[in-house]
This record gives C-alpha cells, structure tokens and sequence, in this order.
C-alpha cells in the first residue's frame, strides 16, 4: 500500500489517535474507579431529606435557602416530614457534615465542580483540614 | 420533507435507547457495549478514511491564491493568503482551521432590478455564517473538554479551568454553561438557515439535516440531563470510568434514563461520523488548495503518475508539414526542401 | 447568434427562487443556445491519433436529439474513468467526500448570479457529480439512494453534465470562499475529462486544441502567414513611430525565447498588445526570438485532458531547448499562467535543457527567483522590473484621454497571485486609474464569463448572463469615474469583454496592458507620434 505524504499524514493519525485515546492512556495501571466514601456524621443518621434526594438536589436546596434566607428573610426550612430546620449552611448543615475536606471535597473534586458557597462562607477555623 | 425524515430519524433514535435502557433494562449493552463498539468504529473508520485519501496522490500544486504573490522584492507578498514556504503554509492553515478564513471572507450578493434604469449587483458582507459556525465548532469543543471529568481520575488542572472558565457567569443551579447555550444557537442558526434559505432548502439533503438534528439532540439531552433531571453525576462518573479503564460492572440503578438516552446518541454520531460529511474534520487538513505552498515556480512538485511518453508534436513534424512555405516564407529551416527531398 | 434579451429584459429574469422540482428531477433543457456546438469529426480523429487515451467516440453528432450514439459500454467507460481518477487525484476524492453544503460558494458563482439556474451554484455542480460517486462508490448511497443524495449512471445524468460543466469557466471564485477550499475547477475538469472519453465535446475546445498540436496555436495559423502578420504589424509599427522594429521568427542563439496567445496576433485588441511588446523590446534591446511552431501560450488542453495539456505545453521547452533559448518570457494570457505556474513544471520540467538558467533581466540585473524552476517570466513581472529601475521612458500624456480600470483574469488572480505587478504598470503608464468595487476584483474577481472554452458566440445568452457581475462593476466605475477603458491581461478577456461591455456598459473600451504601455513608450529615435497604436489620432492631435 503506497502513501502519498505518508510522513505528514501519518503524524497527523498519530496525533489525531493520541488525543482521542489519551483518556483511556491517562487511566491505564490505575485501580478501577469506584465512587468516593463519603465520611458520614457520627450521631446522625437521617438528613435533612432523603439520601437520594440529598445527591443529586442538594445544590438547588443550598440555592433556595441563600435566596429564602438572605433576601426574603424566611429562615426555617420544612422538609418533607414536616420536620423543621434553621435554613443555614453553617449552622445545619456543617453541624453534621463537620468536615468539607471529608465530606463535600470528596464528590466535588471527582466531578470538577467548584461551587461558589467559600465565595462568602468562611470556613469555621476548626474545621479547616 | 428530507429534514422531517431527519427528524424522525433522531426522534427514533431517542425511543429505542428508551425503551432499550428505561423499558427493556438492557442497561449493560446501552452502557458499555454500544458506545464501546462506536468509539472503536469512529477511530477505526476515521483512520482508514485518511488512509483512503493518502492512497491518491496529489499530482498537481493547485492552491487558490488569494493575496499577491512572491515576485519581485519591492512588492509586499501576501504571505498568509498566497504563502510560498512551509511555515508560510502552514500559517494559511492554522488560520483556516482555527479562524475560518476562508468562510470570513463570505458576502452575500443583492440583486435590484426594480428601478429599471439603474440596475444593481451588489456583494454585502455576510459573515453571520462565519460567526455562528464559529460559536458551533468552538462550542463543541468546550462541550467536548468539559465531559473528561468523567473520563478523567483525578481531574487534571487543565480540565478543570475549562469548566470554570464555561460556567463563570454563574446563573441558575447548577450552573448554566455559557456553551450550552452557544451551541443550540450555533447549531439551531445552522439549521434555521437550512430551512428558511431557499437556496440551501435545495442543496440541503438527509446527510445534512440528520447529523445537525443529532447534534442537537445531542445537546438538549444533555441540558435535560443536567439542568431538569439533575442526574446523579457521580454514578455516571463510575460507569464512564468503568468504560475507559475496561473494569465494567453493573451500572448504578439510580442513573436516570436520560443518560442512556445522550450516550446513545452521542454513539451514534460517532459511528456515523467517518461515513459522512463530518470528515471535513479530517478532510479540511488535506485540501491541496489549501494546504501547499503557491511555489511551483520556484521548485519542482513532482506527480508520481507523470508519464513520461507523451511528448509534444514534434518541430520536426512540423517542418515536414510546412517546410515548403516556411522555405518561401524565408523563415530559418533545420533542413531547407532540397535536403529534405 | 441566437437573438438573446435585452439587457434590463435579462437583469428582470434572473430569479434566485430555485424551481419547485427537486434538482434530480429537473429535466435537461438541451434547446439551441444552452450548448456549444459538438467538436467536428477530423478535430476528434486527428486528435485520437496524436495523444491516445483521451478522447473517444468520433462521430458526427447534435446535442438537441435524443440520442447521442454513444458506445454500448458507455457507462462503464465513465464508472471506470471516474474510478481511476480518484486514484490519481486526491483533490477529486476529498471534494466528493467532505462537501457540507454550508451554501457559502453559492452565490459566487457569476453563472448564477446571472442567471439564477440553481444548478448552476458551485455546491450543486459538483453535486451532480458527488451524487454518482456516492451512488455508484459509496455502500451508503447504494443502499439509501436518493434519500442521500446518491443516484446511479444514466444517459440524463451525462446529458445534465454537459450542460453544467460546460457552464463553469473554472475560474475557481468559488474556492476562494470555501472553507475546505473545494474547487468546482478541479470537478469540472474531471467531469470533462470523463465525457471526452464517450465522446461528448465541444468543438471550440477541440479544434483549438488540434490547431495548436499541429500548427503551433489554437487559431491554425500556418508559419508562413504567422510571419506575415507579424510583418504587417512591423509596417504599423514604423508608419505610426516611424522606427522599424524588429521581430526575430524561429531564429537560434538568442537569450530569451517569447511566447504569447496567438490571439494576440489575430484580431483587434489583441494585436495592438503584441505591438505594445515589440515597441518595449526595440527599446531596451532586448536579445529575444518569437517562434512560429511555439506560437501559442495559451493551453486549450488544459479544458479536456491533463495529458493533452501536457502535450500542448511541452512545445514550449521543446522549442527553447532547439532555438537555445536560456528562458521564456510569457505574454499576457490568462490559463496560460495557470498551466505555467502550477503545472508546467510538474509535467514537462525534465524537458528543459541544459542551456536553460533561471531568468535574468538583462537590463536591470534582476534574477527573477520566484521562476527559477521554471525559467519562466509574465511580461508584467518583467516590465514592472524595468520600471521600477527607471528604464523606460513614458509620455503618459499619449493616454491622457484614456481612464483606465483593471480586470484581473481569474487565472493570474487565483491560480498564480498577479495583483501588483500590472497594477504598477498600468499606473506608470496612465494618469487615471480606479479600480472596480473591491468585491469583484484582484483574488475576488469575477469571470469574463467565457474561460475555460466558452468565448463561443451560439451560448451569448449564458455569457452575457454569466457577463453580469463583472459588467455591472464596470459600469459601476464608468458611472462614478468616468472609466472609458478596461485594461486586462489575457487574450480571451481581449476577445470576450468587448461583447461584454457593449451590452452591459457600452461605451468602455477594451484594451491589454501593453498596448497602454506601447502607446507611452518613447522609442530611441522615433519620429513624432500623432496616433496611438489604434491609429486613432492621440490627444491634441485630432485637428491634424
């Protein structure tokens, strides 16, 4: 089989196939992938709404509460069984979840998500890690 | 009518992953084998397409000049538009495939012959088509970077960057990209003008409606993924990793079907893709127009099919011929008639 | 000459609505005035004999009946033929292939712009031929058919194609907007290349081509009549600058060997251009010989065959290396310099003998380095050199009557890059000059619309259509400056801009660029001057 400026083309697969399979050299000799274990409150087992709920949602939950709470001023939160909580990032929610590194780090830094909450909340000192 | 069978064509599509993966709970197949086999047919056909091209020669050196040529030093060559060394060429390239070039210089011609007297052909910029392809291609490269964070363990820097840079105006939750919304409005002019555009009504043929139609489909399967169905990310990153680093297990059961949906048709596309226009990709790399130097002048190409036989009629052939009235004519002979006799 | 509208009857039917028929099923509309005439059957046969493989199918034969008696095995002629080339050319597969039909080369094209016949948009033309290379190649088009744009071989396809390839001047404007630069000149060659081999054809290509195998150019003057036409311009020359000039015919042991379009030596304009070139060689004495078996630069081959276009151009060399030529200096043609710059070397370049060395001004000194390969140099690039270096002498005042525009030919536009050069001349040589909108000249020029074979009088409504978009820039500068002049550089302009003008902005006259600088020039030893080259009295002269 004869090629005409094989040399360039060929260069040109190369690099072409280089880039395409580079996500699967990149993983190549590393353990297979598993999701990252969260590190879970000690003395508390049901969150605020369910598990499920929690995964995919909980970024449009810490919205309407920044909205209800800072700027309509309403500052309890009624979940699905009635039960109520103080709409606060710090105060709820980093009352169980103490540590980010542990526990909101771990799915953020898998899935390249940077949210914006560390914008204005600062991390309480104690739990900096 | 060729843009609903289009249409058709991708909304079948839609229903079969499903019913596939929703209905039918073929999950593994629609998770790993399909875009697996796609991935595999896009590389293998994409190379034997070039290989095909590379197997023709490039007999002549045809670039379209289109700025002033090198001549004579005290007149300023248009290097980038008429190059006549490698690097010059491969400016012109580099320009054409990351800019477009040759699509900026687009004008559309207005043709008035109401006004009887004074008839006009006039040529306006027209360079909507540049802009939107522009945003489409760019677009989907973005698109296309961003998604290797579930491709990639751990995410590299570079990836990461991208993805903050797309979502920097922060809107809405999750975050809007800006590309999502720049690739329907790429891909949704594209196929506006397509259709409201007479002209391109007429040209335009299944091949070019279906890809464009999946390409969108393509894009709001993924907003619907992201933006109403808030998929669980973190699942699908198992399967996608599942899938590069060849350790498959059975998908998580809390993977919404709208992902199915997206993979399957992204599989699509890529198994289409080396049998269809979309090579342009590849093909834009080797157009000889394009990608050669205007300098057969100055050096020698050579065609390897040059056939070495075919010769001139001869001057001796056409002495013969007309021997005796060049003689009269008093024009200088190789042998005059009396020699010849 | 079919009668053809009037011009505002021909600017109120161009329509840019394509027909409600799909393009597959628009018939061929094959009446008198859409077609040139078939090539003659003693062109084809001569031809057959000279360069085998090429041609085929002689006969004598009308476009308007229904059968075109082509070979039983028509078909696989044109399927094999087809096959072959895309194995030779890689611009024919990757054209067929890589087309999105994004619509930008769409209104490029001056046929359609004239004319508004869908098929005759850049992307369509080339459909025509993509569609049987997915239909006949493709496994995809095999099994989808129409739905993908694929159809198989028949008699109309090859009909359609004659039609539309034969209504592309190969101009390559459409390349240009492109952005995979797919050039509708490299499909329509190929495309007439595959109907020459069934014989299908035109004669005004055919019998060039054979004039220029045998007598040495395409208008089958003989050597001897070539000889007295030159002496006859010599006459002209001396009765209007009173010196006798000379013009060496087939002589050995001179420096430079020069060749121009025969049509230069034919017909008004165009003589008075050959006479522009004697008067600048007299005055720098310029050691130079013209020949009589290489009296053609231009290449009519180039519109049928690469091999006949191989052959035709091989005479140049041939004719250098004989008469002991060390370069050629090339007159003003247009598709000549595409065949000079982007494919003589390539196909004859192992002709040139050893006495051939990269050209050098022998006035000025300059070495003409972008044809060092292929000891070639334009005219303009030449006078331009002796401009600059301030070795001419110019009364401009002899073209003080003329406002000059300039018409870059497509070929030296996009196939070579000849913008500046004749520019400089034009410049040096008149007081007035304006250039045409700035989208229909230089690398976005616009057709003649009769390149490429079609300056032939029976298609007057396709030119005149096609004639449209250059025209109408014309006129454009003869309303706004007054232009009474266009200036070009190619003998087919020479011929067809003139019927051009007339019809869509008469009154400005055609002119090559060294007629202008033949006028100017101030010869050693002339007498005075009161007529132009023309003999038309020059400025302040009229009384006289």
């Amino acid at each position: 089989m004869k090629l005409y400026n094989g040399g360039k083309i060929i260069t040109g697969l190369v690099i072409f196939l280089g880039i395409f399979l580079a996500p699967l050299a990149y993983n190549v000799g590393k353990a297979a992938y598993t999701q990252p274990k969260l590190k879970m409150p000690e003395n508390e087992k049901e969150c605020i709404e369910s598990k499920d709920f929690m995964r995919t949602k909980h970024m449009q939950l810490l919205n309407d509460w920044r909205d209800f709470a800072l700027r309509d001023g309403t500052r309890f939160y009624v979940n699905s069984k009635g039960k109520q909580f103080e709409m606060s990032l710090q105060k709820t929610c980093m009352k169980c979840h103490t540590n980010k590194a542990e526990f909101c780090d771990k799915c953020h830094l898998d899935a390249s998500v940077t949210p914006y909450c560390w914008d204005c909340h600062i991390q309480p000192e104690g739990l900096k890690k | 009518m060729k843009a609903i069978y289009s249409l058709i064509l991708v909304l079948a599509l839609v229903v079969l992953a499903t019913l596939g993966a929703g209905a039918a709970k073929m999950q593994i197949i629609f998770a790993y084998c399909v875009p697996g086999t796609a991935f595999v047919i896009f590389l293998v056909g994409f190379t034997a397409k070039i290989i095909g091209w590379a197997k023709s020669p490039v007999p002549f050196r045809i670039p379209t000049t289109g700025g002033q040529q090198q001549s004579l030093d005290w007149i300023a060559q248009n290097k980038w538009d008429n190059p006549s060394t490698g690097p010059q060429t491969a400016m012109r390239m580099l320009l054409e495939v990351l800019t477009f070039r040759s699509l900026f210089r687009n004008t559309k011609v207005i043709l008035r012959h109401d006004d009887g007297k004074n008839p006009i052909v006039a040529y306006v910029s027209a360079k909507w088509l540049w802009l939107f392809a522009l945003l489409f291609h760019y677009s989907f490269l973005v698109i296309a970077l961003r998604h290797m964070r579930l491709f990639l363990q751990p995410v590299p820097q570079f990836i990461v960057a991208v993805e903050f840079v797309d979502s920097v105006l922060q809107i809405y939750t999750p975050i809007v990209y800006q590309t999502d919304l720049l690739i329907l409005a790429g891909a949704g002019f594209l196929l506006a003008r397509r259709l409201y555009d007479a002209k391109l009504r007429y040209i335009s043929l299944v091949n070019d409606y279906f890809p464009l139609l999946l390409i969108l489909a393509i894009a709001l399967s993924g907003m619907y993924m992201r933006y109403i169905a808030k998929v669980d990310v973190m699942a699908i990153k198992d399967v996608v990793m599942g899938l590069t680093t060849f350790k498959f297990k059975t998908p998580p059961a809390t993977i919404d079907v709208s992902f199915y949906v997206h993979v399957f048709l992204v599989s699509t596309l890529l198994a289409y893709f080396p049998f269809s226009k979309l090579m342009h990709f590849g093909g834009v790399f080797l157009s000889p127009t394009r990608n050669l130097p205007n300098d057969t002048r100055m050096h020698h190409h050579e065609n390897p099919w040059n056939n070495p036989a075919i010769k001139p009629h001869s001057y001796e052939a056409y002495e013969d011929d007309f021997r005796e009235p060049m003689f009269e004519a008093g024009l200088p002979l190789e042998k005059n008639p009396e020699e010849a006799a | 000459m079919a009668k053809i509208l009037k011009p505002d009857e021909m600017l109120r039917s161009i329509n840019y609505t394509p027909p409600a028929t799909d393009w597959m099923e628009t018939p061929n509309d094959l009446s008198p005035g859409r077609f040139a005439y078939p090539a003659k059957l003693d062109k084809v046969e001569y031809l057959m004999h000279e360069v085998p493989g090429v041609f085929g199918n002689p006969r004598t034969w009308n476009p308007s009946d229904a059968d075109w008696q082509l070979p039983p095995n028509w078909k696989e002629i044109v399927v094999n033929g087809f096959r072959e080339r895309l194995d030779k050319y890689r611009s024919l597969k990757l054209f067929m292939d890589i087309c999105v039909r994004c619509g930008a080369c769409a209104d490029k094209c001056h046929f359609f712009i004239g004319g508004g016949d869908p098929k005759n948009m850049p992307v369509l033309r080339a459909e025509l031929m993509r569609s049987i290379y997915r239909g006949e190649f493709t496994l995809a088009g095999k099994i989808l058919g129409k739905l993908t744009g694929a159809r198989v071989m028949e008699e109309d396809v090859l009909k359609e194609w004659f039609l539309y390839f034969y209504q592309c001047t190969e101009c390559r404007r459409c390349s240009l907007y492109c952005p995979y630069g797919i050039d509708t000149a490299e499909v329509t060659m190929m495309a007439r290349e595959l109907l020459h081999l069934v014989g299908i054809n035109i004669n005004w290509i055919l019998e060039p081509v054979a004039n220029c195998t045998r007598t040495g150019n395409h208008l089958g003057i003989q050597p001897h009549a070539f000889k007295d036409i030159v002496d006859f311009m010599l006459d002209d020359i001396e009765t209007i600058t009173g010196k006798r000039v000379k013009c060496p015919l087939n002589e050995k042991g001179h420096e430079i060997l020069f060749i121009t379009p025969s049509g230069d030596a034919f017909a008004d304009p165009g003589i008075y251009t050959f006479m522009g070139y004697l008067i600048l060689f007299d005055a720098i004495g310029l050691d130079f010989t013209m020949s009589t078996y290489a009296s053609e630069g231009g290449n009519f081959g180039l519109f049928t065959n690469a091999d006949m276009m191989k052959a035709i151009n091989g005479k140049m060399y041939a004719e250098a290396n004989r008469l002991g030529a060390k370069w050629i200096l090339g007159g003003e043609c247009g598709h000549m310099w595409r065949v000079v710059n982007q494919y003589m070397d390539t196909m004859n370049g192992a002709m040139q003998g050893p006495q051939m060395q990269t050209p050098v001004n022998p006035i000025t000194g300059t070495v003409f380095k972008n044809a060092k390969q292929t000891k070639m140099v334009h005219i303009a690039e030449f006078t331009a050199d002796l401009i600059k270096h301030g070795k001419l002498n110019f009364d401009k005042s002899r073209n003080s009557n003329i406002i000059a525009t300039y018409h870059d030919s497509c070929n030296p536009a996009r196939g070579m890059g000849m913008f500046e050069e004749p520019r400089y001349v034009l410049n040096s040589v008149v007081d007035q000059f304006h250039d045409m909108p700035e989208n229909t000249i230089r690398e976005q020029t616009f057709c003649c619309a009769g390149g490429s074979g079609l300056n032939t009088d029976e298609i007057m409504d396709i030119r005149m259509r096609g004639g449209l978009p250059r025209g109408n820039a014309l006129r454009h500068v003869q309303e706004k400056h007054g232009v009474n002049t266009m200036a070009c550089v190619c003998a087919i302009d020479r011929a067809t801009l003139i019927p051009l003008a007339d019809y869509w902005a008469p009154g400005v006259s055609i002119c090559g660029l060294h007629e202008l600088v033949g006028n100017a020039l101030i010869l050693d030893g002339e007498g005075e001057r009161t007529t132009d080259l023309r003999q038309e009295p020059l400025p302040g002269m009229e009384e006289e």
